[in-house]
């Protein structure tokens, strides 16, 4: 086949449901009410995430596939949904110091998956909480400290 | 510079096969794709074009234009088909019909009509296979 190999995409969403709190060591609980709202609830509450996981790679001459759909369903199953799916964010030992926002758990997903994925370069995860919050996560420097963070409220 | 998406559905069947392997290989790599009677989708494409506001009109690209050409370049050839049995670039030892292949068909057939008009540029391709499987295409890298 005379094709030139491209460049594509591919993306695949996974539901998570998960209950959390959110609440900062370092402040003091009226700090912790001004700053997460009813987020701070001290029995928590919880969110059906969606976890959108963007899959960047040569099209593969004969497959026609950046990555086997099933490949990628089982890294994300062994390395996300076992771990966070119906599970409470805070006992998670990621979670002991650092407060499980989606901003830390859209980070902590990209790190689990960056160098897990049979096949392509992870170039995007983006965590849905709401309907109306996303937060996406790229490395696009290679470098963790230097991954880019977008919030995104559409309301 | 301002991008602007169209979305428009189209229905097809296809199923995944390399004529160069035995059913055997293609079942174990494809899986129930392999199913050689196809099965099929309610495919959802994004057009994303980028440009400037025309500054009399304040259009990125005329959304009427827009409409037409997917619907000529891509949905008339793809929307009720087989996408093997119908579709030139996926026929038998061409391309496999997958998401990938098909975000990048289409851009192939948008780029044309997109650059002969001037102006706004194509910018990205998404196919949506289900709501949750996508492939997005973004021309040559």
């Amino acid at each position: 086949m005379s094709v030139p190999a491209r460049i594509a995409y591919f993306g695949r969403r996974y539901l998570v449901s998960a209950s959390h709190r959110l609440h900062a060591a370092e402040l003091t609980a009226d700090e912790n009410r001004e700053t997460y709202g009813v987020c701070n609830n001290p029995n928590g509450h919880g969110h059906n995430y969606f976890v959108e996981v963007l899959v960047g790679g040569e099209v593969d001459r004969q497959t026609g596939m950046v990555i086997n759909l099933s490949a990628l369903d089982e890294a994300v199953q062994a390395r996300v949904l076992d771990r966070f799916d119906h599970a409470n964010l805070n006992m998670d030992p990621l979670f002991r110091k650092k407060v499980p926002t989606t901003e830390n758990l859209c980070r902590a997903i990209f790190g689990f998956l960056k160098d897990s994925l049979p096949a392509g370069k992870l170039e995007q995860v983006r965590v849905e909480e709401t309907e109306n919050n996303f937060f996406e996560c790229s490395d696009e420097s290679g470098n963790e400290s230097a991954n880019e963070y977008r919030l995104t409220r559409l309301r | 510079m301002v991008f602007l998406t169209r979305r428009a559905t189209f229905s097809a069947s296809h199923f995944y096969w390399v004529e160069a392997w035995s059913r055997e290989e293609n079942e174990r790599v494809f899986g129930r794709c392999a199913n050689r009677n196809g099965h099929g989708h309610n495919y959802t494409l994004e057009v994303t074009v980028a440009g400037e506001p025309d500054p009399v009109t304040g259009y990125v690209i005329d959304l009427k234009w827009l409409k037409s050409a997917i619907e000529c370049q891509v949905l008339a050839a793809f929307d009720h088909r087989h996408l093997n049995l119908d579709v030139a670039e996926f026929a038998a030892g061409k391309l496999v019909p997958t998401t990938e292949n098909i975000a990048i068909a289409a851009w192939k057939r948008l780029e044309p009509a997109v650059n002969a008009r001037g102006g706004a540029q194509l910018r990205r391709v998404r196919v949506f296979e289900t709501p949750d499987i996508f492939a997005e295409y973004r021309g040559e890298e």
